[in-house]
């Protein structure tokens, strides 16, 4: 692994293989030593938290940061192309951790510069560092990625976290249930995805009584913006929110996962459940990419 | 020499057929052939064929196509054969094989797509599900063949 560009990329060996170095890494079996070891981190487009979980993985290890941040790239309004942006940090980091709403923009960087790129999201493409600590919950929870039963909530359509999920959960020959207002649905070359390699998945508007068989229910938020109509937005938005009192015959194993920053759809009264699991997926980000950034650095 | 004289009155001694062109492409693989308005081109449509029902060609005397256009028009009527003509006689043939690697030939209609924004050369890839299915390398969207632009 030369750089981490796309979930497209990875083979499930290699998953998992990164998998256990990030438990390796949690339970102190590995303490990847990054001192001197200086990371770029371009954030084109605001993502505090994408950030910051970087930003502590990297001080974890006791490496350092260089923070570039804000729209566009700074250099382009004195005229500077984004290839010479790229190579000149180049010149001053070992690994560059980029994210930027031009799509294809972390491929394109990987062939500028000659250290390691880690994408850290392109736009409404790829995001894999999210997936990869996404499936390390989902593993440290159940045990094994293979043959779960997953519920994703939410906007379907525009979150670019489900469909990555929803890929890689697919390699492992997960069964999907799918909740999610008309209009906000699982889009269909997904779906055309799954079918493809084989993998069952229903489509529900309501998750109150479809949950029990669940191992996993992926919760994600509704903009309020989506909808044409505010009303229409009141009308749905109570189906979609997860409260305690759903939690009544949900099995012994399962856990409440939520990429944060979440607003109202998952009910306060969730989170001192022993379902509850987003917190730990945030602390989790942190070990897969300590894992992701020492292996680039050929540390582990 | 027999199919030769067959089309005799359309012969050209010295340039490219492209034949078996499925019906109704023509139209498209004039637009990538980088014609300068004086050759001397025969066009046929909607043709009875033997091998594919009903098809198109082209024959342009004194050119010669370029890898671009070759790969161009394998891209968009994979089904084409192509026929170098010297002298009046076929220098070669060959049938044309979608390239599995698309470089520099079609632009990503996607407006967010880096290649859009920066000098950067298009790459494609055949999606191995679909052959009539491209995936562009650097933003990863899906697109029918047919709906792509192809540059010129
Ligand atoms: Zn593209």
């Amino acid at each position: 692994m030369k750089n981490l560009i796309s979930m497209r990329d990875l083979t499930t060996k290699e998953i998992m293989h990164l998998m256990e170095v990030a438990a390796k890494i949690e339970n102190g079996d590995i303490v990847p030593d990054m001192q001197r070891k200086l990371a770029a981190l371009l954030f084109f487009e605001p993502s505090t938290r994408t950030m910051f979980s970087f930003d502590t993985a990297m001080k974890r290890m006791n490496g350092d940061t260089i923070i570039m941040s804000g729209t566009k790239n700074t250099s382009a309004k004195k005229g500077e192309s984004f290839a010479d942006t790229l190579q000149t940090i180049a010149q001053y980091s070992d690994i560059i951790i980029m994210r930027s709403p031009i799509e294809g923009s972390a491929r394109y960087a990987s062939e500028v510069v000659d250290i390691p790129v880690v994408n850290a999201g392109d736009g409404a493409n790829q995001h894999p560092t999210q997936a990869l600590l996404d499936l390390y919950s989902i593993i440290k929870t159940q045990g094994s990625l293979e043959n779960l039963s997953i519920g994703l909530a939410g906007d379907l359509r525009f979150g670019r976290t489900v469909h990555s999920l929803a890929q890689a959960m697919a390699m492992f020959g997960a069964n999907f249930k799918f909740f999610s207002p008309s209009f906000l649905q699982m889009p269909q070359y997904i779906k055309d995805d799954l079918k493809n390699s084989g993998i069952k998945f229903k489509e529900y508007k309501d998750m109150d009584g479809n949950i029990s068989d669940l191992d996993i229910l992926y919760v994600t938020r509704i903009q309020k913006e989506r909808f044409a109509d505010p009303e229409d937005y009141e009308k749905v938005k109570g189906s979609y929110i997860l409260e305690k009192s759903m939690l009544s015959d949900v099995k012994e194993n399962f856990k409440v996962m939520h990429p944060l920053p979440r607003v109202d759809e998952i009910n306060k009264d969730v989170d001192n459940t022993k379902f509850a699991y987003y917190f730990p997926q945030a602390k989790n980000g942190v070990f897969t990419r300590q894992a992701i950034i020492s292996m680039l650095l050929g540390e582990v | 020499m027999s199919q030769v004289k067959q089309i005799k009155v359309n012969a050209i001694k010295n340039g490219t057929v492209i034949d078996h062109i499925t019906a109704g492409k023509i139209r498209k693989v004039l637009d990538i052939l980088h014609l300068e308005g004086n050759e001397v081109v025969m066009v046929g449509m909607n043709l009875f064929s033997n091998k594919i029902g009903r098809k198109d060609i082209v024959k342009i005397e004194n050119k010669e196509l370029s890898e671009f256009e070759v790969n161009s028009i394998a891209l968009i009527a994979p089904e084409a054969t192509l026929i170098i003509i010297k002298d009046f006689e076929v220098a070669k043939k060959a049938h044309l094989q979608l390239p599995e690697h698309i470089e520099d030939i079609i632009n990503c209609p996607n407006p967010k797509c880096i290649t859009n924004s920066e000098p950067i050369i298009s790459k494609f890839k055949l999606t191995d599900d679909q052959t009539s299915q491209v995936r562009c390398l650097y933003c990863e969207k899906k697109y029918l063949i047919d709906e792509v632009k192809i540059k010129k």
